[in-house]
């Protein structure tokens, strides 16, 4: 009876595996780390939001997995004078609902976009240098701006396309129960569950070829060993954010994939430079308030670099999951600056540069960190603090959730932080004007310079960057900045993360520079 | 002080037949105690469990919350490794260079404290104020039983995410977390029991008496609603010890550079399924024998004092 | 009994608004939700555009006396990360959340009974010993580490169970619920029992401590003296008395149960609320952590107030009036 009752239970469990197997020449399952938080594309810029529109909708402008631009529904673009730029869209491309994309829908998606009720993160960043938006007929859209701006087709291919017919009232409630949830996207909308998964359906007609998966199901799974679980046992195909600790166990699997490319994002520490006499977190050797804030000392700067061992980190902290930084982006993009290599190791260097700057018996220093943002972020820290209290700065470690940890930043409370910055666009305008440009809201300057660094020869360079149009000339300049930025040690960058993969045996997936985690990315076989 | 004789029959009769005079009662309650091995033999292992903990910085090769003695480069080397410092990492080391022995004796240490402080500091604030709720009644009872409502409806995330704004992280901290969420569980139970208790008839006569009421409530109320109290201590300590791991696994306990033993399996938690078992495994036995040996000394504890178990 | 209960809801209706107050200075302190939801990317303008659009502009009294209007209008707010009301998103959540509950209670009171009455009446043996052993484990290991564990076991080596999200659903009064397909209780059995552990261990004590303290009892030697049989003693006179506990911390922990089911929850990718709550903590969503609190309390009141009626009903010595000092 035993037997029988097991020889049953084995014959159901093989009949669910092939039927499994069955299922999944079709069927594609993803588990992501981060909630998508709405199916509305213009209510909340965040990127697994950003993800999860990119499959559904289409913007006039994509990038590709390097963050390249590519064409989207518009064919092609020119600038007609400094401040015009023409598009000119795809031909017969409809919505998932039978209506046609035309000119009037760019016009109607410009004006709503930023204006979304209730957004707490809006695309008006993308939509604000625009001046004015011009029909000329129902293939071409002509764009001005306000003033010089090299950057729009970039800033657009962030802006989902929607359609004037479907969308003009809809609210994001609607796009999250399904009632307006269409787009041009290669795949349409089946069933949202907020915080558990999204179901998707082929698009048989989309205008880009159909793609390989009849259905799609994007869920999520926050917690990272039991995303890595979920691959293991089957119950998924594909996982994003791959934990470092699994990433050699999970390439050694012969059932297994792994997928990894160099990412756009810096893990850098800022540094106060917005006082001059003391920083809170900074004391002399034996704990005495300090007159003069050492940090505003370039050599102190440039010793608490030196005195990282950046490829220990990657090699230890890390697991080989990231490249060391001396720059915002990493090589072979768009103003990346060649031979700006990472500060080398140097232990005793950074003694001597301390005992120059006036302070050869060290500091006491205490470091601030998040432990839940970035890859293995409380870590990093944890061996930054070892490294500096080996030249003699004595370091206090102290990582805490990311909700308190980035409200004291913004108040720039701390001295010496952690934080991380992804120029999803792959230019270093992105890092230079929020990062290291003076702190200034009519500009739109150092949004994100919590350490407040200013330095009046980087911002002429940067801004003279944003109003050169020529692609060549504006490289040179914000290589220049970027040179500016590094020599004078306005952050010290510790390393580039890499994007991984894993995924069952007999996918391929093509990794996104940009993080992004898409099921158009993945195609059977490899 | 001896009580008058009258209230020393109530509490007989209250407590217990009461033990043969020629002994006293601690030598009454040791051979209680040791009458069973087991219990001894627990009790044995804690005491050197504390010792360890007590004398962690001169049995431990490493002072691991020095972050100048540790090598990154070190990092996650399995059990038996020779380190760059010139000793043996004889139960492997985690992601930071950390000798996993020494953390694990220093991790003692905290946990030891956090789960022993705020397990017994919940213990004294939650049962005074469910005996006082449960003896006064009406609008204190009230208030208090109200206030229980309140405090258990918090998530104790929520309630050590507001205490850590506004205190900041560290040991003290989390141990005012833990008895802010944990108090309430005692001043429930005991209600309970002393609700039952209140009505019988020693406490009535005490109170024909007129004996004062703190009286009343300290040497005959308290003593027959301790038996479950103990029960719930003892178990306290050990969910103490594991909420604190809960805690640091959420990223909100003790500060990362001084690991308890829940924060060193929380951090090694994420090594499982790489196959790096020693950075969670190691810690995750010492909490477990930890934990067994004060349950196992707490249950005898409880058998010895429980006046109606006595034959 | 109708003061009592009128009384007891102003209490209630008294701690919702204290607590409501606590949350608002809470969330206040503890940081700034544009901070955390804005994209990094944002300029100066942006910022203050979102901060008025989430109505953070105000004064923090003034922002108070308006959801307090709304509240009283039944509308406790919109999501700050959904946009959709607090309310809904929440209750859209619950069942999977209470059907977790559910099955760990179950689970505690099938397993943990028995083996502590086994445990209760028979101290000395060594399958008692054994019970108490695997007791203190089940509360001493941390849950989220035994949830990675059973997913490693059942999941991933054996592969017998699906390792982690909610299975299909069935609707039931409305609601759709998992337990009712046979699917779907595969995928509940890990995480209730991860939920239940605490519980178990804790009703096998309770049980264990009540039996050895009640077989003493003079009632139960005079019902053995009488000559019932040992079934009748054990299951009319000795279970009568030590349900009392019981049923309280059962009770008690399956409010708990629901407000702690944060971690098993995360592990098991259980979309449940609280799920939902420890990431609305994490962004500061302030709607849907008061729309929460106000809820998980009024559960509490329910489940209080049952257990105070269980208690006389179970003895008729705890009366339900209010005591007079």
């Amino acid at each position: 009876m035993m037997t029988a009752g097991l020889r049953s239970l084995l014959l159901a469990a093989a009949c669910s595996c092939a039927m499994a197997g069955a299922a999944a020449a079709q069927n594609l399952t993803i588990a992501v780390g981060a909630p998508v938080t709405s199916i509305d594309p213009h209510y909340h810029n965040l990127s697994p939001n950003n993800a999860m529109a990119a499959h559904i909708f289409d913007g006039l402008a994509d990038t590709d997995s390097r963050a390249r631009l590519v064409p989207g529904l518009a064919e092609s673009w020119r600038t007609i004078d400094d401040t015009t730029w023409e598009f000119r869209l795809r031909r017969g491309v409809t919505f998932h609902n039978g209506s046609d994309f035309t000119a009037e829908d760019v016009a109607f998606t410009i004006s709503r976009a930023p204006n979304v009720p209730n957004s707490p993160s809006g695309f008006g960043i993308f939509t604000r240098p625009i001046a004015e938006v011009q029909v000329v007929d129902p293939h071409t859209v002509r764009i001005r701006t306000r003033a010089v701006y090299p950057l729009l087709a970039v800033d657009l291919s962030n802006v989902m396309i929607l359609d004037k017919e479907t969308h003009e009232n809809a609210t994001t409630e609607d796009f999250n129960s399904g009632k307006v949830a269409v787009g041009t996207g290669p795949y349409r909308f089946v069933r949202f569950a907020p915080g558990d998964r999204i179901e998707l359906e082929r698009n048989d007609t989309y205008w880009g070829g159909r793609q390989p998966w009849q259905r799609v199901n994007y869920r999520i799974i926050v917690n990272e060993a039991a995303r890595t679980a979920a691959l293991l046992a089957g119950d998924v195909d594909l996982i994003d954010q791959v934990p470092t600790a699994d990433i050699a166990r999970l390439k050694q699997d012969q059932r297994l994939n792994v997928s990894e490319v160099v990412g756009l994002r810096i893990i850098y520490l800022a540094l106060d430079h917005s006082r001059t006499d003391g920083s809170p977190f900074v004391s002399g050797p034996n704990g005495e308030a300090l007159d003069r804030n050492p940090l505003k000392d370039v050599r102190v700067r440039r010793a608490l670099s030196i005195a990282i061992d950046r490829n220990a980190i990657v090699s230890r902290v890390m697991e080989g999951a990231a490249i060391p930084a001396g720059q915002f982006l990493p090589e072979g993009t768009y103003s990346h600056v060649p031979g700006l290599n990472p500060p080398a190791f140097d232990p005793d260097g950074a003694r001597r540069l301390l005992a120059e700057a006036g302070y050869p018996n060290g500091l006491r220093l205490a470091i601030h960190g998040p432990n839940d943002r970035y890859v293995n972020d409380a870590r990093i820290i944890q061996a930054i603090g070892s490294f500096w209290t080996r030249i003699g700065v004595r370091t206090q470690v102290e990582a805490m959730p990311w909700t308190t940890f980035i409200a004291r930043a913004g108040r720039q409370e701390f001295s010496a932080f952690l934080v991380g910055w992804g120029s999803s666009t792959g230019e270093a305008s992105s890092p230079l004007r929020s990062l290291v440009a003076t702190f200034n809201r009519e500009k739109g300057f150092g949004a994100s310079n919590r350490g407040r660094y200013s330095n009046p020869e980087l911002d002429r360079l940067l801004e003279q960057a944003l109003a050169t149009v020529d692609d060549e000339k504006r490289e040179k300049l914000l290589q220049d900045a970027t040179r500016v930025a590094m020599e004078d040690v306005a952050i010290i960058p510790i390393h580039i993360q890499k994007n991984v993969w894993a995924m069952k045996r007999g996918l391929r997936h093509d990794a996104r520079a940009d993080e992004l985690t898409r099921a158009m990315d993945v195609r059977p076989g490899g | 002080m001896t009580p008058p004789p009258a209230e020393a029959a109530i509490a007989s009769a209250g407590l217990a037949p009461a033990a043969s005079r020629e002994e006293t009662p601690l030598r009454r309650f040791v051979a209680d105690f040791a009458e069973s091995k087991v219990a001894v033999g627990a009790f044995v292992v804690f005491v050197l469990i504390v010792l360890c903990a007590v004398f962690a910085p001169w049995i431990a090769p490493q002072d691991p919350y020095d972050l100048a003695q540790l090598d990154i480069l070190d990092g996650r080397m399995p059990p038996g490794t020779m380190g760059g410092a010139g000793f043996t990492y004889i139960l492997g080391t985690d992601d930071q260079g950390r000798d996993m022995f020494s953390g694990i004796l220093y991790g003692l240490r905290i946990s030891l404290m956090v789960g022993a402080g705020s397990a017994f500091i919940a213990f004294i604030v939650g049962t005074a104020l469910g005996l006082l709720a449960a003896y006064f009644g009406g609008r204190t009872d009230t208030l208090i039983m109200r206030l229980v409502d309140l405090q258990l409806s918090f998530p104790s995330i929520l309630v050590a995410l507001m205490i850590l704004a506004f205190l900041g992280k560290g040991i003290l901290n989390v141990v005012i977390a833990i008895v802010a969420v944990e108090w309430a569980y005692y001043a429930r139970t005991v209600r309970g029991t002393a609700l039952v208790e209140r009505r019988r008839e020693y406490i009535e006569a005490a109170e024909c008496l007129a004996l004062s009421k703190p009286r009343i409530v300290f040497r005959h109320l308290l003593p027959n609603c301790l038996p479950p109290l103990i029960v719930i201590l003892t178990m306290q300590v050990a969910r103490a010890i594991a909420l604190e791991a809960t805690l640091s696994f959420l990223g909100l306990g003790v500060p990362v550079t001084e690991p308890s033993l829940g924060l060193l399996i929380a951090n090694g938690y994420e090594y499982m399924l790489s196959g790096r078992y020693w950075i969670s495994f190691y810690p995750g036995i010492a909490l477990l024998v930890t934990i067994v040996v004060i349950n196992l000394v707490g249950d005898q504890l409880r058998d010895v004092l429980n006046p109606r178990l006595r034959k | 009994m109708t003061v009592y209960l009128i009384r007891r809801l102003m209490q209630s209706a008294l701690v919702v608004l204290a607590m409501t107050v606590i949350l608002f200075l809470g969330v206040y302190a503890i940081g700034d939700p544009v901070e955390i939801l804005i994209s990094p990317e944002a300029d100066q303008m942006e910022r203050e555009r979102a901060i008025a659009a989430l109505g953070l502009d105000r004064p923090l009294w003034e922002q108070y006396v308006a959801f307090l209007g709304n509240a009283l209008r039944g509308d406790l707010g919109r999501s700050f990360v959904f946009n959709e009301p607090a309310l809904k998103l929440i209750l859209q959540k619950m069942p999977a959340t209470l059907e977790l509950a559910l099955a760990a209670t179950v689970f505690a009171i099938v397993l943990g009974l028995p083996l502590g009455l086994i445990a209760g009446l028979k101290p000395e043996a060594l399958y008692s010993r054994v019970i108490m052993a695997g007791s203190i484990l089940g509360f001493s290991l941390p849950t989220f580490w035994v949830g990675l564990m059973l997913i490693m076991v059942f999941a991933v080596q054996l592969g017998w169970l699906p390792s982690t999200g909610r299975g299909p659903t069935a609707e039931f009064l409305g609601v759709q619920w998992s337990f009712l397909t046979a699917d779907g209780l595969r995928y509940l059995i890990m995480p209730a029992l991860n939920l239940s552990l605490f519980k178990i261990s804790l009703v096998i004590r309770l049980t264990r401590a009540g039996v050895r303290e009640t077989v003493l009892m003079d009632y139960v030697k005079f019902a053995r003296a009488k000559g019932l049989s040992q079934n009748r003693v054990i299951f009319v006179h000795v279970l009568k008395n030590i349900l009392i506990p019981v049923v309280t911390v059962t009770a008690l922990e399956f409010g708990s149960t629901i407000a702690f089911s944060v971690v098993t929850e995360s592990v098991f990718a259980w979309p449940g609320m609280g799920k939902l709550i420890i990431d609305s903590i994490y962004v500061l969503d302030r709607p849907v952590i008061v729309a929460y609190l106000m809820i998980i309390v009024f559960m509490f009141i329910v489940l209080n107030f049952t257990v105070d009626v269980l208690y006389s009903v179970l003895d008729p010595r705890v009366r339900l009036q209010d005591q007079k000092a």
